[in-house]
């Protein structure tokens, strides 16, 4: 009866993102008197394995099988499935992220579960199980209530912080029982982007409006982002207009982001931007428009010309780095 | 080759939520309704496929009331062929997948948005794959048909990828997909007037999840304003009174 919660890995690394689901699994464990299993899919070593038991798993089920390489969704929420059903787990834990939110539904439908995606914290009640999380892309919260024996949530990123426990585990090889008929999909090109930090995972990150009048004006954004170990984001004209790559843009149509900090530089804070960045935990908005709606949802503000504050604001970050 | 477009009745983006007075429904009351910006993409590349040929037919479906039809004439009017509407209330994302699945069987390519800008489910696209126990591929950027395959571009975290699948497939769409929504033309809008719009009644299906209440976020503390000529102080703050620097 244990919680069964599937840890992505990047290049048989795990993030913290990972650790994020196993701590909240781990929670929801200790709550109903069980433990915690994580499956985990491609070639992961031992000691990147043994890290996930930091965060409170009892039990590793790894899967190697080169044939999971090219993230087949039919086969790996089969995988999902065998392994739950292994375990005997009634509740399965996922990433609220690309992946994760591939394969929950299909998960969900196999097991025949209730799913509910984008949980935002620990079950509100067990019974009936009633899980909490975002609606209207950010605009709202609701309770949701899982009236299913199985259930399936994905868990929003940044949304509950790992917690380092004393725990071991065991690492067993998982045989998942698929056959090559599973998987439907074929790769045939795959393009990393390398060295720069992953919107995604950034704990802080840059974003840049139609304030910044054209794409020639990035560079200040560029050495801010690099003296904070940022990511870079855009709102949606900027990407459209080309001064910045569409991987960039954030907002209901691009991107949702959930940084420490979001700083945004002649943004005017659409509802629609909002939706994509209103999880932040803190905002800080340059404008020169001191009625721009981006001010009620920010935290920090200067109103003034984004060509003036952001060298300022490298001279000081210097200034408090060294 | 026919594609099947997948349609959600949404309430236009810059809508103010608001919910009724004992907070378990939406207050839909002079709300707009729109098609879900990521199926009028979706539909966008339909059509376009279509043009360049390969595509032989369009539909687009929806599960819902009478109400939603104008949204699925509107898909119509973008250049879908006919359309389906399944005549149940949606509640639930598992049961709107039961009902789609008893009319999508026939189709070579289903395309679905990655979420519904509402309740944020990201769930029916890969449950009516799964129902349907065929491919599924998310986060599609991309796609192109290639004989009687189909070549989609798709995120990962920290990348892209080309992948190949054969027909019959679930593609979940998400922005890249088309460029721009089309906007019904006149002619279009003519058009869709005399298209079909075939009302199926539905199959019972399980509410697997229910609502118990919504809420909004709470207040947030009124934006604390540094000078213009101050950024330093702003960075003293994020460092020392926020903590996140
Ligand atoms: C269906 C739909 C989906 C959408 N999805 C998204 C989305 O995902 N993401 C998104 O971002 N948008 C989205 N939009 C667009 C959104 O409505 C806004 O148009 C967009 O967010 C505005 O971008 P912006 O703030 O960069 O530009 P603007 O609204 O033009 O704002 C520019 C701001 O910069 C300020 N400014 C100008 N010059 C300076 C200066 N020198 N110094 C300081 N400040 C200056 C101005 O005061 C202004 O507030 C969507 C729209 C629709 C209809
Ligand atoms: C009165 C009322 C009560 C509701 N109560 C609940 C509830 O208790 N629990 C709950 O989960 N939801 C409830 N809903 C929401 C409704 O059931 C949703 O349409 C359904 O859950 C699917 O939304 P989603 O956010 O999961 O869609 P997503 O899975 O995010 O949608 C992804 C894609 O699937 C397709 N799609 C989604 N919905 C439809 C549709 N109806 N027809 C055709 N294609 C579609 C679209 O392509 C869309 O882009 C209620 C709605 C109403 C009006």
């Amino acid at each position: 009866m244990s919680i069964l919660v599937y840890t992505e890995n990047w290049d048989g690394k795990f993030k913290k993102f990972s650790f994020e689901l196993v701590s909240y699994a781990a929670a929801v464990a200790k709550q109903r008197g069980t433990t915690v299993t994580a499956l985990s899919i491609g070639k992961v070593a031992d000691s990147e394995l043994e890290k996930l038991s930091t965060y409170g798993t009892k039990k590793v089920l790894s899967i190697t099988d080169d044939r999971f390489n090219s993230l087949d969704n039919k086969a790996m929420s089969k995988a999902i499935v065998a392994a739950a059903k292994a375990e005997g787990a009634k509740i399965i834990v996922l990433a609220h992220n690309n992946l994760g939110k591939a394969l929950a539904p299909r998960v969900a439908v196999r097991i025949q579960a209730g799913l509910e995606t984008g949980v935002v914290a620990l079950p509100v009640s067990y019974d009936p199980f009633i899980v909490k999380k975002k609606v209207f892309t950010g605009k709202a919260f609701a309770e949701v209530k899982l009236n299913t024996e199985f259930k399936v949530i994905t868990l929003a990123q940044n949304s509950f912080e790992p917690v380092e426990l004393k725990n071991s585990e065991t690492i067993e090889t998982f045989d998942p029982q698929v056959t090559d008929s599973d998987f439907t999909t074929t790769v045939k090109e795959t393009n990393k982007v390398t060295g720069k930090v992953l919107l995604t995972d950034a704990e802080i990150v840059v974003s840049g409006g139609r304030g910044m009048k054209s794409g020639d004006n990035w560079g200040g954004l560029e050495e801010m982002a690099d003296l904070l170990g940022a990511g870079m984001a855009c709102s949606r004209p900027v990407s459209d207009e080309g001064w910045r790559s569409h991987t960039e843009h954030v907002g209901q149509t691009g991107k949702i982001i959930a940084p420490n900090l979001y700083l945004a530089f002649g943004i005017s804070g659409a509802i629609q931007h909002l939706g994509g960045v209103s999880s932040s935990k803190v905002i800080v908005a340059v404008n020169k428009d001191k009625e721009a709606p981006i001010f009620e949802a920010a935290d920090y503000g200067i109103v003034g010309d984004v060509f003036t504050v952001i060298p300022q604001m490298i001279e000081a970050i210097k200034e408090m780095k060294s | 080759m026919k594609i099947l477009v997948l349609i959600s009745n949404v309430p236009d983006t810059t809508t103010k939520i608001r919910f009724k007075a004992d907070n378990t429904a939406f207050d839909d009351a002079g709300v707009q309704w729109i098609i879900n910006p990521w199926d009028e993409l979706a539909l966008t590349r339909a059509v376009e496929l279509k043009e360049v040929g390969g595509v032989s037919h369009i539909t687009v479906a929806n599960v819902g009331t009478s109400s939603t039809e104008p949204t699925l004439r509107k898909a119509l009017a973008v250049g879908a062929d006919d359309a389906i509407r399944v005549d149940v209330e949606a509640r639930d994302a598992f049961e709107v997948a039961t009902q789609l699945a008893t009319i999508a069987k026939d189709y070579d390519l289903i395309m679905a948005g990655i979420e519904a800008s509402d309740y944020n489910g990201s769930a029916v696209g890969g449950m009516l794959a799964e129902l349907l126990d065929i491919a599924s591929v998310s986060a599609v950027s991309g796609v192109k048909v290639d004989g009687g395959n189909l070549i989609f571009n798709r995120e990962i975290d920290g990348g892209s990828q080309v992948l190949s699948v054969t027909t019959p497939v679930v593609a979940i769409v998400q922005k890249g997909i088309a460029k721009e929504p089309r906007i019904p033309a006149m002619r279009g809008i003519m058009m869709a007037r005399k298209k079909e719009l075939k009302v199926v009644a539905p199959v019972s299906a399980e509410d697997r999840t229910s609502f118990v209440k919504f809420e909004l976020p709470p207040k947030k503390a009124a934006c604390k304003m540094v000078a213009e000529d101050n950024a330093k102080e702003l960075v003293r703050l994020l460092h020392e009174e926020a903590k996140v620097l």
